[in-house]
């Protein structure tokens, strides 16, 4: 549940997670002083800039030198302060990758980086801001917890979340603006996915933007009398193998859905996982080891096969 | 306390004892750094031994994280743990790793991959003035740190931010992995460079730990600006078969003779 000081969005709202951002950062630089900002000059592109604004003690900020920002994160942790370090995806997950192994994760510094500018949801900045890759890069390293919220409501409830978690986090943020999933009643938890919609046929294990695009394929489904499970895999790392297994023994197959490179992401983690606990027939839905390019974030899903018809078309096939 | 000459001398000592007890590690650039640790952890560092996460204690990080044979032993002697536990360097059984980790008790910061220690010593910099905690931070660099970008980000970070707080001490030994310093990436004078970010730079011989001292005092008398120390060293310090010598850069394994052949001269310097 949702802090009643916390104000949330209407499901069905289209809403930026980057707003989400500022908002949870305000919240939670009132609520608690034991966390600061670590800004590279994008707390505009990252929706930080509400905390710069009202709370500029709380911002320590680098300059465009990530490399220098993220290996300071480690420092700031040994400090005792948690390190939130914000940037655009390309920065933090791959520009800076070696400081967050290094000098945050493999000491198992309790910082935590929450990167904007995430897979082709970034639209006309192109592909070179377009971070296909960094489920796969962050969830390589040992010891760190993958993150990636479904809406502005989960990323608010798991900013909380991975501030009360002991450890180095990597978390998303959503950048277009993007339908609201998630309720007041949703309560997030590490590790733990939620079954947004109960089906028999196929389950679609999705993450990020991908769960509203996973409910709307489900719906069209529905109407042809195909039973879709819906499951929002919002950690990717711990992975919730009881929801990958419960998914593989009860539907006839699973289709993992993400807007990332379809290799290393979600799709490889949940085949990671049935593989061993119990082998299902799965259809792969993501970006198809290519990079992106500019164009709006509605037009691009279409152009990639990472839109609810590409969902729709994966689950008809595992039929 | 001892002199901190023989504090150094027993550092090199050991150090060698560690290497030759591993059958691999760098010696070189662990003997360029005895003097410095000699001085930081048994005369400029308030430290704890029996509580090395005492979260007021002065942190240091040895960014040139392959000379750490040399920070193993000087922690050892300084009572963080038996000489032994430093003796298994790079060995399974042991915590001694072959690049510095957190670990082992005293070690505050990771380094291996040269170019992040002075990062991560902005990072506790920034850390005690966010908390109004009155700890001094120490890096060592090495010329190797001194070529990666990430530094120089850290460089301009740290002048930028006025950490007082903040000491960078840069070995400057002169040669590194594959040839000298001037040969792969001369930098001419370093201190000049830094200098222009707003750095307080004092040159020093490396060696000395007396004008170590009095350069590390000056650091803190020091306001609104972080100071830069340029070591003037020798790789190889106090082994002269070692001296100046690439070879001895390491990675290696030294032999029994060699080992002998060096504590012959550190016993009796």
């Amino acid at each position: 549940m949702l802090d009643s000081t916390l104000q949330y969005w209407n499901v069905g709202e289209d809403v930026s997670v980057r707003d989400a951002f500022g908002r949870v950062l305000v919240h939670q630089a009132r609520a608690r002083e034991d966390w600061v900002l670590l800004d590279a000059d994008v707390a505009g592109g990252t929706g930080a800039k509400p905390l710069v604004i009202e709370h500029p003690d709380r911002v320590m900020q680098f300059g465009i030198a990530e490399q220098n920002m993220m290996a300071a994160a480690g420092g700031v942790a040994d400090t005792g302060l948690i390190p939130v370090v914000s940037t655009f995806g390309a920065f933090g997950c791959m520009r800076a990758h070696e400081q967050f192994r290094t000098a945050i994760a493999y000491p198992e510094r309790n910082a935590k980086l929450c990167c904007s500018h995430i897979g082709l949801d970034v639209g006309p900045d192109g592909a070179t801001a377009q971070m296909l890759e960094d489920l796969a890069t962050m969830r390589a390293i040992p010891g760190v917890t993958v993150i990636s919220p479904a809406d502005a409501n989960e990323f608010m409830q798991a900013f909380r979340a991975i501030l009360d978690h002991q450890g180095p986090v990597y978390m998303r943020i959503g950048r277009s603006p993007t339908p609201v999933v998630f309720g007041a009643d949703h309560t997030f938890e590490i590790g733990k996915a939620t079954r947004v919609r109960e089906g028999r046929d196929v389950t679609v294990i999705a993450t990020g933007v991908m769960v509203a695009r996973a409910i709307a394929a489900a719906e069209t489904l529905a109407k042809e009398g195909i039973s879709i499970r819906v499951v929002n895999m919002a950690t990717i790392k711990p992975i919730d193998v009881s929801e990958v297994v419960a998914a593989a023994s009860e539907t006839g197959g699973i289709v993992s859905a993400e807007d990332h490179n379809v290799f290393g992401g979600l799709g490889s983690a949940i085949a990671e996982c049935a593989a061993q606990h119990h082998p299902a027939k799965m259809k792969f839905v993501g970006v198809k080891d290519t990079f992106g390019k500019s164009g709006e974030h509605d037009e691009l899903p279409a152009m990639f096969g990472i839109d609810a018809k590409a969902i729709y078309t994966a689950c008809k096939e595992l039929l | 306390m001892a002199d901190l000459k023989e504090i150094a001398n027993t550092i090199r000592i050991n150090c060698l004892k560690a290497i030759h007890a591993g059958r691999s590690g760098h010696p070189g650039g662990s003997l360029s750094i005895a003097d410095m640790l000699a001085v930081l952890y048994f005369n400029e560092m308030n430290v704890d031994p029996a509580k090395p996460d005492w979260n007021e204690r002065d942190r240091f990080i040895l960014s040139k994280g392959h000379a750490c044979p040399s920070l193993y032993v000087a922690l050892a002697q300084r009572g963080y743990f038996p000489m032994e536990e430093a003796l298994k360097l790079r060995k399974i059984d042991g915590f001694a790793e072959g690049h510095p980790d957190v670990r082992v008790p005293g070690v505050d910061a990771p380094s291996g991959s040269l170019g992040m220690g002075l990062s991560q010593g902005l990072g506790t910099a920034l850390g005690a003035r966010h908390q109004r905690l009155g700890f001094r931070t120490h890096v060592i660099l090495g010329d190797g740190d001194m070529q990666e970008g990430n530094t120089w980000e850290a460089i301009m970070s740290a002048g930028h931010k006025k950490m007082d707080n903040l000491v960078a001490i840069y070995d400057s030994n002169k040669l590194q992995g594959d040839a000298p310093v001037s040969t792969q990436l001369n930098m001419g004078d370093v201190g000049e460079k830094v200098a222009t970010f707003g750095w307080h730079v004092i040159y020093v011989d490396g060696h000395d730990t007396d004008a170590l001292q009095v350069a590390l005092a000056e650091a803190k008398a020091t306001k609104g600006m972080p100071t830069f120390i340029v070591a003037d060293t020798i790789k190889g310090k106090g082994v002269s078969f070692m001296e100046d010598v690439l070879f001895w850069h390491g990675s290696v394994t030294m032999t029994d003779e060699q080992l002998a052949d060096s504590l012959k001269e550190l016993e009796h310097a």
